[in-house]
């Protein structure tokens, strides 16, 4: 279905759709290096929003209130939402879901590191809210305009119900805060475990990076990985100091002259053992996520033959 | 060492190195695409697809993934396949040419939330 | 603050209804992250949310009304297992999906009349909650239908597994509609539904989702019993620590 040879008027319109700040529609050409890499960056999306489910959900059951616990069962509930919407907007580009989930369990396709840590208090699941939600939204708000229609539609949607997660999380750090002394203690431990993943979660520097050069061009990637990252420290570290709360880095200071908050060197050998698989949380994330699929196997294929069964007796019935 | 990029919408997923594909075949459930008319008066709107074993489900799909904070009064869901497309603004040139050969998600007009007057 | 006038026979029921929302929400709330598809994940995570609800509202007014002034935390996180009266068929474990949806089918088909006869309750806050809840349920019904029909009518595997399913929580459902002092005491008063009114419905729609669904109806003489009454089952006490225990770690604290 797709051309073969590009003819060089079709790339050309394509570039200055990009350049016109249009979008690119499922039907439309579309250069086979810009299909794959919307591929990979809205499948592996959608994994980190399905494979996010578990370090919270995992709390569920243990909420401490009943507003909280209804508050984390609708945020992990628009998770598997947003799983949804990417996994579409990414087959619309001509991949299938099953594929995508295959890539997935065997470890081809990744998924955000920042999934791969254990959530060992409730103050984890506040944390996760206010800083792993709010570095999401530094990174998801720019794709709301990114050129490829149906991943800037799904991203609208996205942020439309991430920032109810970003604020629950930070109310939840602020009663924490706030509390008793053993509150505010595990409070505290969280902001120390989750703050530098947190920061991770932008990827390493990518000024000499050829694909990130590429995906700019192509109107998927709008700002440097080093600048969405400034950003979230300069808006995140005043809401540490709202909450009484330290962030764990000695060197980190308000700069006056560059307006910015300078912080301390990031440890990327453990961004990079995390994302090669060897983090705290790998190997229980992916297998908790692959026993669900083939645990479910069974209720799918019935569905599936259900449908079959029903789709020919109708027929039948017609002739 | 692969490039990675913060943009991967959760955080930092790696660029290169990544396969986007196998090329395989369709083996989900049947693909549907939504439409939700979202306040009377309003024209039923295409917010997305699904896939769902059958109508029914894809219905309840739809309602469950789509208005679940009270986005619609009407949702209609539509087997993918049963849309037939054009567009004119698109370069079907290379394509093939006859009207009726549906892409798997056509393309629509989608008015911008907010607008009059359209 | 108004002050209610204590009712300690309202207040009970209001927790039974309460507890029965609670504990069932729990269960699905298991489902996070666990479900055959996505699609489940946010259809189970929808009616644990609309329990969840109806929970907080029948707890609050328990404690308004029986005199001793708890929240809906106190009651959902301090109360020991004698003191819960949920009906058993709620805290069953899950099981797998098929277990879950036939679980389901009986608790809707059963909520379905329940809501409808509450929501001309006499206690105002009941009768707000069933008026909500009457919408819902018909949605849980059609949700658990859905499902039980196609398990049932799919593969042989999903026919067996469903079937063991319905088998393993179907003597449960008795409990739904016993009648006990309390009870008598309320519906004289048009308070509580008459279980004995239900059951007629509720038992004309399970049978014709079996039917159509290829499943047999399980016959049993066992009725198992005692929720109401605070003697649960053996699953029950860890759902309780698991339900409890941040909660009952931090005294006094707020959330």
């Amino acid at each position: 279905m797709t051309t073969a040879t590009a003819a060089p008027q079709l790339e050309q319109d394509f570039q200055a759709c990009i350049d016109a700040d249009g979008r690119i529609e499922p039907r439309d050409w579309m250069p086979e290096g810009y299909r794959k890499t919307l591929i990979r960056q809205i499948a592996q999306h959608a994994h980190s929003e399905i494979i996010g489910m578990q370090p919270e959900g995992n709390w569920i059951t243990r909420a401490p209130s009943l507003r909280r616990k209804s508050i984390l069962v609708a945020k992990v509930q628009d998770e598997a939402g947003h799983g949804l919407y990417l996994y579409s907007a990414a087959e619309t580009l001509g991949v299938d879901r099953e594929e995508l989930l295959d890539l997935l369990h065997v470890g081809r396709q990744k998924y955000s590191t920042i999934f791969n840590y254990p959530t060992t208090s409730w103050a984890d699941v506040a944390a996760i809210g206010w800083l792993v939600d709010g570095a999401a939204i530094m990174n998801q708000v720019p794709l709301t305009r990114c050129s490829y229609g149906p991943y800037a539609r799904a991203m609208i949607r996205v942020c439309k119900e991430e920032s109810f997660h970003q604020r629950q999380g930070f109310e939840a750090m602020t009663v924490l805060a706030n509390g008793t002394p053993a509150q505010r203690q595990m409070a505290q431990d969280a902001v120390d475990r989750w703050w530098w993943p947190s920061l991770m979660m932008f990827g390493p520097s990518d000024t000499e990076s050829p694909n990130s050069a590429q995906s700019m061009a192509w109107g998927i990637k709008r700002f440097s990985n080093d600048e969405l990252r400034q950003r979230f420290v300069d808006a995140t570290v005043p809401q540490a100091e709202h909450l009484g709360l330290t962030i764990p880095d000695p060197d980190l200071s308000w700069d006056d002259e560059t307006g910015h908050y300078v912080f301390g060197e990031i440890d990327w050998t453990e961004f990079f053992t995390v994302m090669k698989g060897d983090g705290p949380c790998n190997r229980e994330r992916l297998a908790h996520r692959v026993a669900a699929h083939d645990e479910g196997a069974w209720v799918r294929e019935a569905a599936q033959a259900y449908a079959e069964k029903h789709a020919s007796r109708s027929i039948a019935v017609a002739a | 060492m692969s490039d990675y990029s913060a943009e991967g919408g959760h955080g930092a997923i790696p660029t290169s190195g990544v396969p986007s594909d196998e090329g395989g075949s369709k083996r989900s459930q049947p693909l549907w695409e939504v439409f939700v008319r979202s306040r009377r008066g309003l024209s039923h709107t295409h917010v997305g697809s699904l896939h769902a074993p059958d109508a029914h489900m894809a219905l309840r799909n739809a309602r469950d993934l789509y208005t679940r904070r009270q986005e619609g009064v009407s949702l209609w869901v539509v087997a993918a396949t049963d849309i037939v497309a054009s567009s004119p603004d698109e370069k079907d040139a290379f394509f093939d040419p006859a009207g009726d050969k549906p892409y798997r998600h056509p393309t629509f007009y989608d008015v911008p939330e907010g607008l009059t007057h359209l | 603050m108004t002050s209610v006038a204590v009712d300690t026979d309202v207040a009970a029921y209001a927790l039974r209804l309460g507890d029965d929302a609670l504990v069932l929400g729990q269960r699905l709330g298991e489902w996070a992250a666990k479900s055959p598809q996505l699609e489940e994940d946010v259809a189970l995570l929808n009616l644990s949310l609309d329990h969840l609800g109806a929970a907080r509202s029948l707890l609050t007014r328990a404690g308004e009304l029986d005199g001793t002034g708890r929240s809906e935390d106190d009651l959902a996180f301090l109360r020991d297992e004698p003191d819960w009266t949920n009906a058993l068929l709620m805290e069953l474990d899950g099981g797998d999906f098929g277990r879950t949806m036939t679980r389901q089918l009986l608790v809707a088909a059963y909520q379905l009349p329940l809501w409808q006869a509450l929501s001309s309750s006499t206690d105002e806050v009941i009768a707000g909650v069933a008026g909500k809840a009457v919408k819902e349920v018909a949605y849980h019904l059609d949700h658990a239908r859905s499902w039980v029909v196609r398990l049932g009518d799919g593969t042989e595997e999903s026919h067996r597994r469903v079937q063991a399913g319905l088998d393993e929580v179907w003597p449960y459902a008795a409990e739904l509609f016993e009648r006990d002092e309390l009870l008598e005491l309320l519906i004289a008063r048009g308070v509580a539904a008459d279980p004995a009114l239900l059951e007629p419905q509720w038992r004309e729609t399970v049978e014709d989702v079996l039917a159509e669904a290829t499943l047999t109806v399980p016959e049993t003489t066992w009725r198992p019993t005692g929720g109401r009454r605070g003697a649960h089952t053996t699953g029950f006490g860890y759902l309780l620590a698991e339900l409890q225990h941040l909660h009952r770690s931090h005294p006094g604290a707020s959330w």
